[in-house]
């Protein structure tokens, strides 16, 4: 094997430092990028990834530290600045606006004077080229998750950049997307350009980068080839200490029947809905019911007629016992049920308010929390104390003693908002996407809780596009697909390769396990 | 026949300030501002046009002087919302209740005075066409301005990368400024066009409309134009037709008293109104017709991290 000749690192920076009032969001952090890599940037929510990825791509400017392209100095003012020097971004919030067409996105951020069907023409070629379909005409609100990152990625090849910084892009893909995905980065690379791929997914980040750069608390902790390390190592590196591995206890016989579902079905109430088709499972006391499936297959829609939020156009939903179809979700909360939404800011949690009145979203209707008699004024102080013994129990780390919701990390404020309903201890919990985004730490502490309470006895539903969790916590799993759920089979039944079947909506009966 | 003509031209005398108004109103909201003090810029304007146009004894020197006394006053509203980032709504207001109130100190000595007015041109050959002549191209000045600025916001908005970059900014602020267009710059832009857009509706109603100076003489334009914004869903010639609509709803209230038609007054003077508020509703009924029209940051105040 010959050695490659020594190269210019394509892109440097030295001692980057950004501070935010008295956090130090990146402290001299260092980080080389080669020519031609795949480079991951590795760590936990909060870690200053992205605060330096800002500072690379010029929305940012570093209170301290210098950046090199090829060598020479660089300094970025704008992010029309870093365009220029050949850094495309591709951000895990899209910069999309959907009462626009995809050609209109595109030109948004093309240098001005092209106009805009000639950009159309240019994008739908590269579209085409690296494979990722794209019709220039359509708007950006009828796309799917997976069609607007293509329109992040093509916005960000039209200025034929050396540098691709990609941020998270697969979680919000299914696995064949995020195939589709990787096939694309690998050919960007064989074409000499550089990626920094910035995820928390080990395994991914284990299959295609070939240098890690790993943060933790503003700092550069460590540097190597995840190639050569497993994925407990990059995760101990990441989170500073070993990750405790759920555990499992085994099942204790049969439980009661908690959560009887039959029939159910919905209309789509609007065109991007998927109506729900004659659903029909049974949870047990004890047991963890793994729901998969590729976004938008109707799970979202399912969530909302087992919390009582949207009416079913027919079935039966009975909660230990009592038929709920026509409750609302105070009713079925009385019914000890709990649920959590997939959103956190504005589904979940208010964002502008503060923890303890959040705490109140789920619990107004109970013992204590309204006093005064018939005025049922709320009971400041007894929600703030449920408040801190949430935080306390789930290990919410936050910035002071009360802060609004919008204020956690994406990792706190899930687990805030999932500790918010197991201090309840319900017998029967709903969980879409539990662990959405948040960082390696945060989800195993929120999937310990969870199969915790179900050892306690209670029956647990948790809906994740997120095969390794399903994996992971359900002893028993099924599969939605265009608004059908295949059978509920035991995990121990289960392969990838059989939900992945599922996922696209083959049969049971033709899926053999 | 004279009839007819003469109705269509005093529809046309009636739509105009609304037009005026409501375009300049269209392009501040497509930026995601909500400016309620259109009423207030109106009215500054109408007198600013009256006191330069009587002093200087120069109509058209009137009219610039209100296009600026509508801006100047609109970037005093800029200045609180964008740069404060206050609330678009009270500040909106409050913008309007200080313009009915300077308009009223200025204008105290105008009172009952005779104006200036900006006369009509016509264009030679094309206005002595028989019936379209008259109507079309006999008119005032302001009126081809409030046609031309249809034509001319229409292709801004739609056909040019400067309306594109208006548009994605009323759409989603954060995208915008993550792409580095400077989101605050352009709504500074925006609020003050529409600002002199509103002094120019101003100057019409005490340049021609009427000619002369009352205090309050907008009478509730500002928030017809407002309505006008909404009822034409963000689509300027829409507020073509809207405007002439609304200014025809208001002929009528003069017509049908005189020929004793027996529709009460406060209906014909809440039509436009209604109108609006069934137009909310229709289109609040489609997803889709909603998401591409409604500028969907409207009102909404926007703070860059820095």
């Amino acid at each position: 094997m010959e050695s490659p000749a020594p190269t210019t690192p394509l892109f440097e920076a030295r001692g980057i430092t950004k501070i935010f009032g008295e956090l130090r969001a990146n402290n001299n952090v260092d980080l080389t990028i080669e020519q031609g890599e795949i480079h991951a940037l590795l760590g936990e929510n909060g870690a200053g990834k992205s605060t330096l990825v800002k500072i690379m791509f010029g929305s940012l400017q570093p209170d301290g530290g210098e950046m090199f392209w090829l060598g020479e100095p660089l300094a970025v003012r704008a992010p029309a600045e870093a365009r220029e020097a050949g850094i495309g971004m591709v951000f895990q919030h899209f910069s999309l606006f959907d009462s626009l067409t995809v050609a209109e996105n595109i030109a948004l951020s093309s240098p001005p004077g092209e106009n805009i069907s000639d950009i159309a023409e240019r994008a739908e070629m590269l579209a085409t080229q690296y494979g990722l379909p794209l019709d220039p005409t359509s708007l950006v609100g009828d796309l799917s998750v997976g069609e607007r990152q293509r329109i992040e990625i093509v916005r960000c090849l039209m200025q034929d950049p050396q540098l691709v910084v990609l941020d998270e892009p697969t979680s919000v893909l299914t696995p064949q997307e995020a195939n589709t995905l990787f096939e694309t980065l690998f050919r960007l690379r064989d074409e000499g350009r550089s990626i920094l791929y910035i995820s928390h997914r080990l395994e991914e980040v284990q299959r295609i980068c070939s240098t890690a750069t790993i943060m933790r608390h503003g700092k550069v902790v460590d540097s190597c080839d995840p190639r050569e390390e497993t994925a407990g190592s990059l995760a101990a590196k990441m989170v500073g200490a070993d990750i405790v591995d759920v555990v499992r206890p085994a099942l204790k016989g049969e439980g009661a029947q908690i959560l009887e579902v039959t029939g159910l079905s919905s209309f789509a109430d609007h065109p991007f809905a998927t109506a729900l088709k004659d659903i029909t499972f049974n949870v047990r006391a004890g047991e963890v019911l793994g729901i998969a499936g590729i976004a938008g297959n109707g799970q979202g829609e399912l969530f909302a007629r087992l919390s009582g939020e949207e009416p079913a156009s027919g079935g039966s939903v009975k909660i230990d016992g009592s038929e709920c179809i026509e409750h609302g979700v105070t009713e079925r909360r009385a019914s000890n049920a709990a649920f959590v939404p997939e959103e956190r800011l504005g589904h979940g949690a208010v964002p502008v308010m503060r923890l303890s009145e959040n705490m109140l979203l789920t619990h107004h209707g109970e013992d204590g929390v309204t006093g005064g008699g018939g005025l049922r004024t709320v009971a400041g102080r007894f929600v703030a104390k449920a408040a801190q013994a949430v935080v306390s129990a789930m290990d919410v780390r936050k910035s002071s003693h009360n802060p609004p919701a919008a204020s956690l990390s994406g990792g706190n404020l899930q687990k805030f908002i999932v500790g918010r309903e197991l201090v309840r201890k319900p017998k029967l919990l709903i969980v879409n996407q539990p662990t959405w985004g948040v960082d390696a730490g945060a989800a195993a502490h929120i999937r310990q809780s969870l199969i915790d309470l179900a050892a306690e006895g209670s029956a647990i539903v948790v809906i994740s596009q997120d095969l390794d969790e399903i994996f992971e916590i359900a002893s028993d799993v099924a599969v939605m697909a265009d608004g059908h759920l295949s059978p509920v089979e035991p995990v121990a039944n289960m392969t990838r390769e059989r939900i992945g079947l599922l996922m696209a909506g083959q049969n049971a009966s033709e899926v053999a396990a | 026949m004279e009839t007819t003509a003469y109705i269509i031209l005093s529809v046309c005398a009636a739509a105009t300030p609304l037009l005026l108004a409501a375009l300049g109103e269209l392009v501040v909201e497509r930026s995601g501002v909500l400016n309620l003090g259109v009423e207030g810029m109106m009215i500054v304007g109408a007198v600013v046009a009256f006191g330069t146009a009587q002093v200087t004894g120069n109509a058209y020197l009137g009219l610039l002087a209100a296009v600026f006394a509508g801006a100047a006053f609109s970037l005093l509203f800029a200045f609180l919302t964008l740069t404060l980032a206050t609330n678009q709504v009270a500040t909106g207001l409050a913008l309007t209740i200080l313009g009915l109130g300077v308009s009223g100190i200025i204008g105290e000595d105008f009172v009952g005075q005779p104006g200036v007015k900006l006369t009509s041109i016509s264009i030679p050959y094309l206005s002595e066409i028989p019936m379209v002549g008259p109507l079309l191209f006999a008119q005032n000045p302001l009126v081809y301005l409030s046609w031309a600025l249809v034509a001319g916001v229409a292709w801004f908005l739609f056909r040019s990368r400067a309306g594109l970059t208006l548009r994605s900014v009323g759409d989603n602020h954060v995208s915008a400024h993550v792409l580095g267009i400077p989101v605050i710059r352009v709504r500074y832009l925006a609020v003050l066009f529409g600002g002199g857009c509103a002094g120019a509706g101003g100057a019409y109603l005490s340049l021609v409309y009427v000619s002369q100076w009352t205090e309050g003489m907008t009478a509730g334009r500002g928030w017809i134009a407002l309505a006008l914004v909404v009822f034409a869903s963000w689509r300027p010639l829409r507020v073509l037709a809207g405007a002439y609509l609304f200014g025809a709803v208001t002929i009528a209230q003069f017509h049908a008293q005189a020929l004793g038609i027996p529709i009460p007054a406060q209906f014909l003077t809440s039509l436009p109104y209604i109108a609006t508020i069934v137009v909310l509703v229709l289109i609040a009924s489609n997803r889709r017709l909603t998401m591409v029209n409604t500028p969907a940051s409207l009102g909404k105040p926007f703070v860059p991290d820095r």
